[in-house]
Order: C-alpha cells, then structure tokens, then sequence
C-alpha cells in the first residue's frame, strides 16, 4: 500500500478504468476565500487530483490568464502560509484527494526549501510541480523531498529528448505531466494527432502515470486526450471562468459546473475503452 | 568552456573558466526555465559554441563590429573631469560612439549573425532603455529579420525617442502592462514569446542575465569592449588602468569591460548600480547592494525580492537600470571580493550628467551618468598617477526628455 496520496488515486484510477481529471487552480484566486470551497467543489464535480497554484509575482511560463490570476491574487494578500492554510483546511474534509502544489522557485527558497517542504507536507500537500526547476536543477529539491512522502512532478515538453526524459526519470514521482504543445499556459489548441505517439515515447522510459496540460479547454479535447494520456490537467480554462465571478458562490458554482462538463466528456471514454488506461 | 566561446586576438589573458559545463557561475547562474524551454536553450548552446570557434562566423563578426558598428571605439582622457575631480586620470571607453548609441549593438550584431546561421526568420528582444531594443531593430532590419521587441508601459512612456526609432526601423514595439511595467515584465514577455514560436524565433537577450547560454554568451560577444581597452590602453598609457568603473542593470556592459581584465589582480573593479532614491529604502535597482539570493529569469542571482519571494518594484531614474535581479558572473564577482560594487542615486547620476556634458561636450545615457558620479568621486580619492578607465556605455540623446521633465523644462 503506497502512501502518497497520488500514487493510491492513480492506482484507483488505473484500476477503474478511468481517466484522471486534474483541474488547476491558483490559490486566493478569483477571492481567497473562494478557494477551499471551490476545491471541494471541483472533486464532487468529478476532479481525482487538484493542482493549486502558487501565486508569484513573476510567472515566466505561464500565460495572461494564469498571470492575472496570480496577480489578483497578491494584490488580495496571498501568501505561502494561506495557501498551507488552504490545503489543510480542505484536508479536514477531504483525506482522499491528492493536492498539488504548483509554483515558482523564489518563493520556495525564500521560505528555505527543507521548511518549505515540511510546512506543504504538514498541510496535506502530497506533490511539487516547480515550474522554473527542470530535472537539470533538482538536486536540492530532490534532497529535501527525501523521506518526505511528497512527490517531485516533472514537465515534459514535446521538445524533451530522450536523454533528457531519462536524466528526469529517477528524479520524478507521482506522475509525469506532459505539456502537449509549445507555449505557455492557456495558450494555443493541442494537437491531439501528435499526442499519442508522443505518449508512447514517455511510457518507454517511465512506468508512472502520465498527464498531459497546457492548451486543453473543452470537454471534446479533454475526451481526446483521455483516449491516450491517464489524467487530464487543465488550468486556464477554469481559471478564466472563474475570472468572471464576482463572489465566492459563483466561483463554487462556475468551478462545479466546469468539472462535472469535463467529466462527463471523460467518463464516455472511459467507458468506450475499458482497460486501455488500466495499463498496471 | 568559454575559453572554446572566446574570440582569440593574442592580446587577452587566460580567460577564468567560468560558467561550468551547466552554466554555473559558482553556486549563480544556471537554467532555471521550464521544460518547455530546454530544448530552445540547448540549440541555442550548441550553436553558440560551433560558431564561436569558427573561422568564417568570427570574421564576419570582426568585419561587423568593424565597418557597421564602428569599432574599435576610442578611449578618450577626460581632462577637464580629471582636473574636476582632483585625482587621478578619468579616462572614458567610448561605446556612445557605437553606430546606434551605445555598448549594446556588440551583442546584438553577434546574435543576429547567429540568428541567421541557425536559420531562424523572426528575432525578438525586451528592451528597458530601449537602446537594446533599438540595436536589435537595427541589425533585423539589416538582415531583413521581422522582429518585435517587448517594452514595459511605464518605459515607452519614458523612452519615446527610441520607441520611435524602433518604429522607423521596421520593428512591433509590444507594450507590456503586467507587474511593474518596466524591463523585467519585458523580459517575461519575451520568454513566453520564445516558448510560443521557437521553431522560428531566436530570441536576442539584452543582458548577462537569464537562462545559460545568456549570460555567457553576451558577456563574450561584449568582451570585445575590456579586450579593445585593455589593447589601447597598454598602447596609448601603458600598463593597465588602476580601476575599471561601469554601471550595472543587468551588467552587460560591465561584464563586456571586466571579463579580459579578470585575472589582472591588480586592475580594481567597480560596478555602479542604480540607488536610486536611496539603499535605505524600497526605491532603488541595487539587487547586488541591498538585495539577496534567489531565482530569477532562468538563473540563480542577487535580486530584490520581499520576505515572501515575490519580486519588488524597482525604481531608477534610469529605465536600463531599472531591474530588479542582475547578470549571475556579476554575483560571483561579489561573492568572491574580485568586482566591488556601489550604488549611485538619481541625484547623482543627474548631476554628474550635466557636469559630464558641460566639462567633457559628451551627454552620457542616464546609465552611463552613473559610472560617471562613482568615477569621479573614485578618482578623488586616488593619485594623480592612477587612472580611472570610466565605461561611457551609451550617449544620452535619449534621455533629454526625462532630465527636462525632471527640471520641469518644457522640450
């Protein structure tokens, strides 16, 4: 029995047949006191892992709308301890549901990395995405995360070579989240035709999981890429509608509505290919 | 590995082996970028290298720098700064006489040439000032490259005269409205841009800073700055200055100085960063004075940050210095007591504008107006047979709006 939260919910999934729905979304975003609401709705609409974001005052990969949102977020006085606040207040509900941490490395450091990583663990937070530390500069993370039953998530580009993807492979943990498209967040349509020989290509190197993000904004590509990848991670689509709420049971309902559309689209594929996702 | 990056004239010392074979400046620098990057900056890396120690990409580079930048660049004896000063020499290196205006023109024309032997079609920049926007529009247009250059809000605001320039030369002038509005937002910009459109874009950065290859890469194609001075200046004087002075944003032009003069123990550095309102406050760009570690644009370096790693807003009279993280050798330098470096505020960079201008007939960029305050207040303190050798990176014609505005003089 594995420990980590993430590895038991893609075991789950694997063995269900059914494909991971990963919604991200920044933490304090649209209002700080949305969040922990909009998280629990995003599971009973039908999320199997969330990824929240950590607001940064500089977020280089990422697009306008992720930006704005990390702005607003600030500017209503996010900060590192809120968001622990925010995972652990939603672990008092939910023991169940992996939460991801995705953010920048400043921030990180500027807490000191050994009591970063205590603090998330703490909280309830079972995986890092750091998204300016590729597998080149993980030494450190990597050393704090020993022993801390917290995953290091690694991006894979549709750049990435195969040297590169087996450096990272000892390094990851949890699942490999691949961006299917070049750009930033939120940015083009993926190409879902290219996806699945690309995905292959990482399943030989890595027997993890595999999520694909960036550039997924509708239930139909949602469905496309669940045909080949185990999880499907979308951010700028949720974040943009949730940009438009006014108050913190808007944003619940809008976020609700998003996933149960997203796993409504993801259910009939899992029920057209059974098995095909349970490759463990 | 830079001694493979290095342009060999026989007149330079034994380059310091730095960064490392992973761009590492001791624990600065590195490629702190996102996977979606990597791929970008490895094919930059390669190319780099290959054409670096090639014959025929070298002697269009010299044949470049020499026929459309201008160069080699003067040295010129200040005399009337000198006897101002009441010390020791005060001797500029001209790069204001660079075609375009200032230091940043060496790096630009050397990307493009690379830009092209890569094959790319499309060059971007971000630009702070707008002379490193400028030099790049420049050498697209020669090239017959598209190009964009991304420019914070506040500095387009700041830098009409380039803006247009920019304009003229065929380049999209993109303003950028997020965060401080200023050179870093830019340079965030410029990165998702090249994440965007990699397969066709070469991105030319402004400074030492960002992802390796950058601020190695920059730094050698602005060497020939130090390996220019330190020729003329055994010709013209003899020996070796006593102290190098240049002003620090981000470092390019600093760097391009120092690196030929790093192993000559005896040759004192200084790099001026911009105080701006003054080190005890928030209102400043002195990432190396007042600032602390961290990450920043693809490398580890000084930067100001607050106590919860969100980047601050700078401030400086000067849009080139107006930056909040620095060239990660820059770091280095410090850590290891090889480079000093000082702050000069707004007031001072003003004044010693205007003394420069009126002593010397030569208007400084507002950048340069700060080597020029810490040099003169250097030389004060030293013999009158020591010399200063001051960078007088880039002229101020652009900067005549400000400095009106600032004394409320309608232009």
């Amino acid at each position: 029995m594995t420990a980590n939260r993430i590895d038991r919910r893609f075991g789950e999934l694997a063995a269900a047949g059914r494909p991971g729905l990963i919604p991200y979304v920044t933490a304090g975003h649209p209002a700080p006191d949305a969040t922990v609401q909009i998280m629990h709705r995003l599971v009973a609409g039908g999320a199997d892992l969330l990824e929240l974001g950590v607001p940064f005052s500089d977020v280089m990969a990422d697009g306008p709308v992720i930006q704005n949102a990390c702005q607003r977020a600030l500017d209503a006085g996010m900060t590192l301890d809120r968001v622990f606040d925010m995972v652990r207040a939603f672990r008092e509900d939910d023991g169940d549901t992996p939460v991801i941490l995705m953010g920048y490395m400043n921030p990180i450091e500027r807490r000191g990395l050994d009591t970063f990583v205590e603090q998330a663990r703490a909280a309830g937070v079972d995986g890092l995405l750091i998204v300016d530390c590729p597998s080149d500069e993980a030494g450190d993370t990597r050393a704090a995360l020993a022993g801390q039953q917290m995953h290091q998530i690694f991006l894979v580009a549709p750049t990435t070579t195969d040297s590169r993807i087996e450096r990272m492979v000892p390094l990851a943990g949890g699942f490999v989240y691949y961006v299917s498209l070049k750009g930033v967040t939120g940015s083009a349509a993926l190409d879902a035709d290219a996806l699945a020989p690309a995905i292959e290509r990482l399943r030989a190197h890595t027997p993890l999981p595999v999520a694909v993000g960036f550039g997924i904004s509708t239930p139909a590509q949602a469905a496309d890429v669940a045909r080949v990848a185990d999880a499907v991670v979308i951010g700028s689509a949720l974040v943009k509608a949730l940009d438009g709420c006014d108050s913190a049971e808007a944003a619940v309902a809008v976020a609700g509505e998003f996933a149960e559309g997203m796993r409504a689209a993801l259910d009939a594929v899992g029920a057209a290919s059974t098995g095909q996702v349970a490759r463990a | 590995m830079a001694d493979a990056a290095t342009i060999q004239t026989g007149d330079a010392p034994v380059r310091s082996p730095l960064p490392d074979a992973r761009g590492h400046f001791g624990p600065f620098g590195g490629r702190f970028v996102s996977e979606t990057l990597m791929a970008a900056l490895e094919e930059l890396e390669a190319a780099w290298r290959r054409y670096s120690s090639d014959p025929e990409f070298q002697a269009e580079l010299d044949s470049d720098l020499a026929h459309f930048v201008g160069r080699p660049s003067p040295l010129y004896l200040c005399e009337r700064l000198t006897e101002h000063a009441g010390g020791a020499r005060i001797v500029f290196k001209r790069e204001d006489l660079n075609h375009t205006g200032a230091h940043k023109v060496n790096s630009t024309v050397g990307q493009a040439l690379l830009a092209r032997a890569m094959g790319k079609k499309r060059v971007i920049a971000e630009t702070g000032a707008g002379q490193h926007g400028v030099a790049s529009a420049t050498v697209a247009a020669r090239m017959g490259m598209e190009c964009v250059v991304y420019m914070g809000a506040e500095d387009i605001r700041r830098q009409a005269i380039n803006v247009f320039r920019m304009k003229l030369l065929g380049a999209e002038v993109v303003p950028v409205e997020s965060g401080s509005r200023t050179l870093k937002d830019a340079l965030n910009e410029a990165m998702r841009d090249w994440v965007t459109n990699v397969d066709d874009t070469f991105y030319i950065l402004g400074t030492v800073a960002g992802p390796h290859p950058y601020p190695a890469m920059v730094r050698d194609f602005n060497a020939v700055v130090g390996r220019e001075a330190r020729r003329q200046f055994q010709e013209e004087y003899g020996g070796l200055p006593d102290a190098l002075v240049a002003c620090v944003g981000g470092g390019s032009n600093a760097i391009g100085l120092f690196h030929p003069f790093i192993d000559d123990e005896r040759v004192a550095m200084y790099g001026v960063e911009a105080a701006g309102r003054g080190l005890s406050g928030l209102d400043h760009a002195a990432s190396l004075c007042a600032g602390q570690v961290g990450v920043l644009h693809g490398s580890r370096t000084y930067l100001l940050d607050d106590e919860a790693g969100q980047i601050r807003h700078t401030h400086s009279v000067s849009a080139g210095l107006d930056y909040p993280g620095v060239g990660p050798e820059h770091s280095w330098l410090k850590d290891i007591h090889r480079a000093h470096y000082v702050g000069i505020t707004d007031d001072e960079a003003l004044e010693a504008f205007h003394l420069c201008t009126r002593k010397e007939g030569i208007m400084p960029a507002l950048e340069s107006a700060h080597a020029v305050a810490y040099g003169l207040k250097l030389a004060a303190t030293m013999s009158p047979d020591q010399t200063v050798l001051v960078n007088m990176s880039g002229r101020g014609d652009k900067d005549i709006h400000t400095v009106a505005d600032l004394e409320g003089i309608e232009v």
